[in-house]
């Protein structure tokens, strides 16, 4: 009897010389890395004109692990530098790709601007509910009254509703899984990277050396059961009402808002034609 | 043997002829001159000139202005701009800067050529927003965290704004740095005329392209002589990766590894310090025979002419004039030899602290007297009091 071996499919999007990767065991990014480089397989675009841009933190390694055109930028700054490389180079698709802390908060002024602008990028959210890299502080996602180091006693804010801030600063692809729901991820991705404008995926990933284990909430096994249980999908939710604040509350999943209007650029173009005429070539079209 | 690219500028960006334009608007003109075809900013007084032409000409130039939601954007949004294959630049002032230092850093880390305009104002803090310092020359060198060389270019009139801008650009190619055009209020908003010569005459140097193929190609493999890797841009199949971490000759993180990081901030400093001989870049005047010598720099040189005009008139004290272009990476050589025939060297500076005049104590090492000349800004020097300084030291 012989045996074939196959290459995993997704192996080509990886940068294996650099494996083991930093994540720990039962971590959500490796879980959503699978999904997106499954989804970068089936959206035809040319890898050589895919570039991802991460900030810092645990998701913020994931531009380093591709094997595509990769930055790995400051804290918080990975949309403005998506913006900057997309903009030079309109040929280019730009996803971004980092963590809750990195994009909400030290990064949360980048993200309503670009989405207010509608540039064309794809900016994929993991949201471990914590600063996992620095060792588990509280983040503008953490759920109400849960601990983290920086609040021991229980996070007395409430945490955003990233669908729906990302929605009503006008995007124009909004969705939200988990690292539960791998089929859909993935496809919702593709369609992500796929949709002219600003696209936004929140994917909600355990975190069990710090999230978790702090918060009593059991293991990665625990919180995928957790995410299973709760979750209702729900296309074309209203984004008001996908609020987590709480940990009890239901997990609304699903593909939220997916409308079309003109880019950045596209606009860019027609008011620069407009008062400009021919004097003016237009811009990476 | 490192290879320099040397050609003459896009005719497009050149507007050629005698202009009457203010320092501002020039710094534009030269960057667009320099092929500069991507800026990011954000509004700031008394800067904001460079942005508004920049926004008005580059649609008719072949190039992309973005007004971005503050200056931590801006400064990171054109180093984008410059990983996709265009020259790229920002423009601020005061709290601006201080808001830009972490991307400094990064260009400085990741070796992007791009060039931060600083047009100073008075500060700490909201400072004098419309009025003139130079009191950015030691944050522009070390304001950024870590160890890193960059190098300060500082203009004197509006003609210079147009010229030493594209120096600004090339020395970023050649050198993949970040480089800093330190201007002021006074010379921003100076009208004067300016000449922009045709573009045959404009030299602008090409960005390192590797001639190496992917797979072959190392982002951060240095050229051996003047250590400067060579690059590459998105989209052209390299799969490069780019990080602020510090990084191995394939980009790589390797930020727990004491040698690569050694060599990595060593290479990254020396690349400046061993080639700052065709970094250099300064203005003499009356100083093959001279008892006092000014230094300065910017707007204090151009006022020091005043004060050394006087000295000459009323004592007839023998006073030269040693200017600095590049003010960073600084011609010690040539500081040494004056200051062993001068009796004194006197700086002129808007600031008090010394930031330029401590950097010539260091070099002059006691060969003769230092004499730091620092006026807090708001306004400039009374050119009566460079004279009173000259009367003082020649005694």
């Amino acid at each position: 009897m012989s045996t074939t071996l196959r290459e995993n499919p997704v192996e080509q999007f990886l940068r294996t010389d650099r494996m083991p990767h930093i994540w720990c065991p039962g971590c959500g990014i490796g879980t959503s890395v699978n999904c997106f480089a499954r989804a970068v397989l089936e959206c035809g675009i040319d890898l050589d004109k895919l570039c991802i841009v991460s900030g810092i933190g645990c998701t913020g390694r994931v531009a380093g692990y591709l094997r595509l055109d990769s930055f790995h930028t400051t804290h918080g700054r990975a949309i403005p530098f998506a913006t900057g490389l997309k903009l030079a180079n309109p040929d280019l698709h730009v996803v971004v790709y980092s963590g809750d802390g990195d994009l909400a908060a030290i990064g949360g002024n980048h993200l309503i601007h670009a989405a207010r602008r509608n540039i064309d990028i794809t900016v994929i959210c993991v949201n471990n509910f914590n600063y996992g890299m620095t060792g588990g502080q509280v983040a503008p996602t953490t759920h109400h009254e849960k601990v983290a180091t920086t609040t021991p006693y229980g996070d007395p804010e409430y945490p955003f509703n990233l669908p729906d801030l990302a929605a009503s600063c006008g995007a124009v692809f909004v969705a939200r899984w988990t690292t539960y729901h791998v089929v859909q991820l993935t496809k919702t991705l593709v369609k992500a990277l796929n949709k002219k404008g600003f696209s936004f995926v929140e994917i909600l990933a355990p975190c069990p050396t710090l999230y978790l284990r702090r918060n009593k909430l059991g293991t990665s096994v625990d919180l995928m059961k957790y995410f299973k249980e709760k979750s209702v999908i729900k296309h074309g939710a209203n984004t008001k009402e996908v609020g987590l604040e709480t940990y009890d509350k239901e997990i609304i999943v699903g593909e939220f808002v997916d409308i079309d209007k003109p880019d950045y650029l596209d606009n860019y173009n027609e008011i620069m034609k407009k008062r400009l005429g021919d004097k003016f070539q237009p811009w990476g079209r | 043997m490192a290879e320099i690219k040397w050609t003459t500028a896009d005719p497009k960006g050149v507007l050629t002829g005698a202009h009457y334009i203010d320092g501002n608007h020039a710094a534009c003109e030269g960057a667009l001159a320099a092929g500069c075809r991507f800026a990011a900013g954000y509004p700031i007084t008394p800067s904001t000139e460079v942005v508004e032409r920049f926004a008005a000409r580059i649609p008719l130039v072949g190039g992309m202005f973005i007004q971005m939601e503050d200056e931590i954007a801006s400064s990171i949004c054109l180093q984008g701009a410059v990983w996709a294959g265009l020259k790229a630049m920002t423009v601020t002032s005061g709290p601006g800067f201080s808001l830009m230092m972490e991307h400094i850093g990064f260009a400085a880390m990741t070796e992007t050529p791009c060039v931060f305009v600083n047009v100073q104002r008075g500060g700490p803090s909201t400072g004098t927003p419309t009025l003139p310092a130079q009191g950015d020359m030691q944050q522009a060198r070390w304001g950024s965290h870590g160890d890193y060389e960059t190098i300060l270019i500082s203009p004197s009139s509006p003609q210079e704004c147009f010229e030493f801008i594209i120096d600004a650009f090339n020395l970023a190619e050649i050198y993949r740095v970040p480089v800093m055009f330190m201007m002021d209020e006074c010379v921003g908003h100076m009208t004067e005329k300016v000449v922009i010569p045709e573009p045959e005459k404009i030299k602008v140097v090409e960005r390192r392209w590797t001639d190496k193929k992917p797979g072959e190609y190392l982002p951060y493999q240095p050229d051996p002589e003047d250590l400067v890797p060579y690059m590459v841009k998105a989209g052209d199949g390299y799969r490069f990766h780019i990080t602020g971490l510090t990084h191995d000759e394939r980009g790589y993180p390797a930020a727990t590894d004491v040698e690569i990081h050694n060599n990595l901030v060593r290479r990254l400093c020396e690349k400046i310090t061993k080639n700052a001989h065709k970094i250099w870049k300064w203005e003499e005047k009356d100083t093959d025979d001279c008892d006092i010598l000014i230094l300065s720099y910017g707007i204090s040189a151009r006022v020091a002419l005043r004060g050394i005009e006087l000295a000459k008139e009323r004592k007839g004290i023998k006073v030269g004039l040693f200017r600095l272009i590049v003010v960073w990476p600084m011609p010690e050589q040539r500081i040494i030899e004056l200051a062993e025939k001068v009796k004194a060297i006197i700086v002129p500076e808007l600031n008090i602290r010394a930031q330029v005049a401590r950097e010539i104590e260091r070099i002059v090492k006691g060969r003769c007297p230092v004499i730091p000349l620092g006026h807090a800004g708001a306004g400039v020097h009374n050119p009566e009091d460079i004279y009173n300084a000259i009367v003082e030291a020649a005694k």
